[in-house]
């Protein structure tokens, strides 16, 4: 397998990665709505169902982004695809 | 000024201009304690904050065409985060999102997490990739990845549909701000909003939209973020509201059940008495009180909407490199992430402002008549903002008999719970921003694809530099003017109609966007498919559902991407793979966007 397609596979397995966590904190837990209501998890004393819509999913958004650009970085390095800084 | 050097100066640039606007503040409250009058001081905070970013546009002019069109593609990181989060927070992020978390409660609350996820889908499927390319605008990439005019034109009308739609609701925010705080009428408020946002772009395009909407970001968060802190501090409810407002939540949910919310319903008759857009608390505060589905449905369509989005996409097209482009994502979200968590806090602190009686703001509870004596309550219901009447005849203020307008929540608060008037000046330059920011996008989203994609790509392929600035200039003047035109007529609401503008988006751009670079095979003939098929099923359905078709799949006018872009995604499918391969060259095209390093597909100057 060429370098190129090895990368490419490596690039989607992350994307599948990234995608899954997604799925999960803005589809996922909403089909549960009811039952994180009453769940006995509150994160700083307020309801689960809506601190994951005030805050919990958009924060955990902001982290995945971060993570994903670094796992992605990681990736392109391993390959010597990453840009040259003074392009 | 603005060469080379600037771009290393950034931070000092904006640091010195973030402690004038505080200095500018400061001042204000000093005026204000010295007997300046509330109307001055609004027309002041609107006035200085405008002239400052039409300053900027014009100190970023440019003749270039790589400057116009993508800001020298030397935007850093972080700055181009903030940009990108005040080119996405419109006027009804500003607003109307706290309004609508404060009427509808969980229910609405899928806008947010639709609003932040779909950034998700930006960074991981496109972003990096579309900067890769090279390209100037959305339908640049679709015009060059599938090849011909006709996908190339297709995306322009998607595009054009979609921002326009958008982009009429931001120029009627504008009016509506600049009304109020200059105190003029709104059919020459808009025309003056719209001489604002033209002032920010015409003479710099992209490269002047980004540096005034740098300045814009720190407005409008300056603008939101001290009031919910100074409220949640005055009511003794915390020091950082975001995380122990817990309590206050708790109490909410308490004072309803004490004035049973929901056990007495208006009659039809008293409901007419009610001014329109006005309306009560019938909802909880944080029941979760909508189906799985609906709430879903409304968050993916968001999200895609997000991801499909021209005016967004092409912020990403001005990084320096394409690990710049995927961080800046990130930034963007973070800074919208300041703004949107914050929202829910400011709604919750308004609602208990006027629920809790043992607070000295509350009004539930107390006679009509000393409500109706209060002065914010004259001022506002003189707006058409609020409105109480004793429909039970009982004399005593009922939670089923108080009525406010969505946009009250932000702009009627910080007066509410007794803040000086200094803030609400702060808060209309704030909502001025925000709605100006998004315009501007918008407007030179829609004028750069019809002058670099119709005019030079497809009409006259040999014009000059200096035409074909001139004639993307005369567009956006066009196009500004035509939103402001269909904007004065008041034709729609602003929040339904930036919903609407998602869904197209959706319908016509998400899958051929994603498709061009995930999915090798797809080609010109699918993607056009794709493109007019998506957007017809979609604007079909939205007619249907609007002229009383009941629908199917629980599926409404604010959710109607999920049939266009089930179309689109099924017809570019079947049709790509009943026509023949994209050949070798293109194929090879997709090979090399797909990793970061190497030339651009497109050139520097095209």
């Amino acid at each position: 397998m060429s370098k190129q397609a090895q990368h490419w596979e490596k690039t989607r397995g992350l994307l599948f990665v990234t995608l899954a966590i997604w799925f999960v904190f803005s589809i996922g837990i909403f089909l549960f709505g009811a039952e994180m209501e009453a769940s006995s998890i509150k994160p700083f004393g307020y309801p689960l169902s809506y601190y994951m819509t005030c805050q919990g999913s958009l924060g955990i958004f902001v982290i995945l982004i971060f993570w994903f650009a670094g796992r992605q970085e990681k990736i392109d390095e391993e390959f010597g695809f990453s840009e040259r800084e003074d392009d | 000024m603005f060469k080379g050097k600037f771009i290393d100066n950034l931070p000092k640039i904006y640091g010195t201009y973030t402690g004038g606007f505080i200095v500018f503040i400061i001042l204000m409250a000093i005026g204000e304690q010295a007997g300046m009058s509330a109307k001055v001081i609004g027309i002041c905070f609107v006035a200085f904050t405008v002239l400052i970013y039409a300053l900027i546009g014009y100190l970023s002019r440019t003749i270039q065409v790589d400057a116009y069109y993508l800001a020298g593609r030397q935007v850093p990181t972080v700055f181009n985060g903030m940009a990108t989060a005040a080119d996405w927070m419109s006027g009804a992020s500003f607003v109307a999102m706290a309004g609508g978390i404060y009427f509808k409660g969980y229910g609405y609350m899928a806008l947010l997490v639709g609003w932040t996820g779909g950034y998700v889908l930006v960074a991981s499927l496109l972003a990096p990739y579309l900067r890769k390319f090279g390209c100037y605008t959305v339908p640049d990439f679709i015009g060059t990845r599938y090849g011909g005019n006709l996908a190339r034109l297709s995306a322009v009308i998607v595009l054009t549909v979609a921002s326009f739609t958008y982009v009429t609701a931001q120029i009627n925010a504008t009016g509506t701000i600049a009304s109020v705080a200059l105190d003029i009428p709104f059919n020459i408020a808009v025309y003056v909003g719209l001489a604002s946002i033209l002032m920010c772009s015409m003479l710099g395009g992209m490269r002047a939209v980004t540096w005034t909407q740098v300045a814009q970001y720190i407005v409008l968060i300056i603008a939101y973020l001290i009031p919910v802190f100074w409220i949640s501090n005055k009511m003794g409810a915390g020091v950082f509201p975001h995380l122990m407002l817990a309590d206050e939540v708790a109490r909410i949910a308490e004072l309803e059940a004490q004035f049973g919310l929901g056990s007495v319903k208006n009659s039809a008759a008293d409901l007419k008495q009610v001014p329109k857009g006005l309306s009560g608390i019938t909802k909880a505060h944080a029941e979760v009180n909508t189906t799985p589905w609906k709430f879903i449905s409304l968050a993916v369509c968001m999200m895609a909407g997000t991801a499909s989005l021209p005016h967004v996409m092409m912020r990403y097209f001005t990084t320096p490199s394409v690990k710049a482009a995927r961080r800046s994502v990130g930034w963007s979200l973070f800074f919208i992430f300041l703004l949107y968590s914050s929202a829910p806090m400011l709604a919750t602190l308004s609602k208990l402002s006027l629920m809790d009686p043992n607070l000295a703001t509350g009004i539930i509870g107390k006679s009509i008549s000393e409500v109706q004596a209060i002065d914010w309550y004259q001022n506002w219901n003189q707006a058409n903002l609020m409105f109480v009447s004793d429909f039970n005849g009982n004399g005593t203020l009922e939670l089923n008999e108080f009525f406010m307008g969505g946009k009250a929540v932000v702009l009627a608060t910080p007066e509410i719970a007794g803040l000086p008037y200094v803030i609400s000046g702060l808060v209309a330059a704030g909502g001025m921003a925000a709605a100006m920011s998004t315009a501007d996008g918008l407007v030179l989203a829609i004028s750069n694809a019809l002058s670099h994609d119709i005019y030079y790509k497809m009409i006259n392929p040999k014009a000059e530099t200096a035409k074909r600035l001139l004639i993307a200039r005369i567009l956006l003047v066009l196009i500004g003017f035509a939103g402001a035109t269909i904007a004065a007529l008041e034709i729609q609401g602003i929040l339904g109609s930036v919903i609407w503008a998602f869904d197209f988006a959706m319908s016509g751009l998400f899958f051929p966007l994603v498709l061009g670079v995930w999915w090798k095979r797809a080609n010109a003939q699918g993607a056009v498919a794709g493109m007019l098929g998506g957007l017809a099923a979609g604007t079909a359905y939205l007619i249907a559902v609007r002229s009383g078709y009941p629908g199917f799949l629980d599926i409404t006018q604010l959710t109607f991407g999920i049939v266009g872009s089930v179309v689109s995604l099924v017809l570019m499918i079947v049709v790509s793979l009943a026509t023949k391969a994209p050949d070798a060259a293109t194929q090879k095209m997709v090979d090399d966007v797909r990793v970061p390093s190497g030339k651009a597909i497109l050139g520097r100057q095209h």
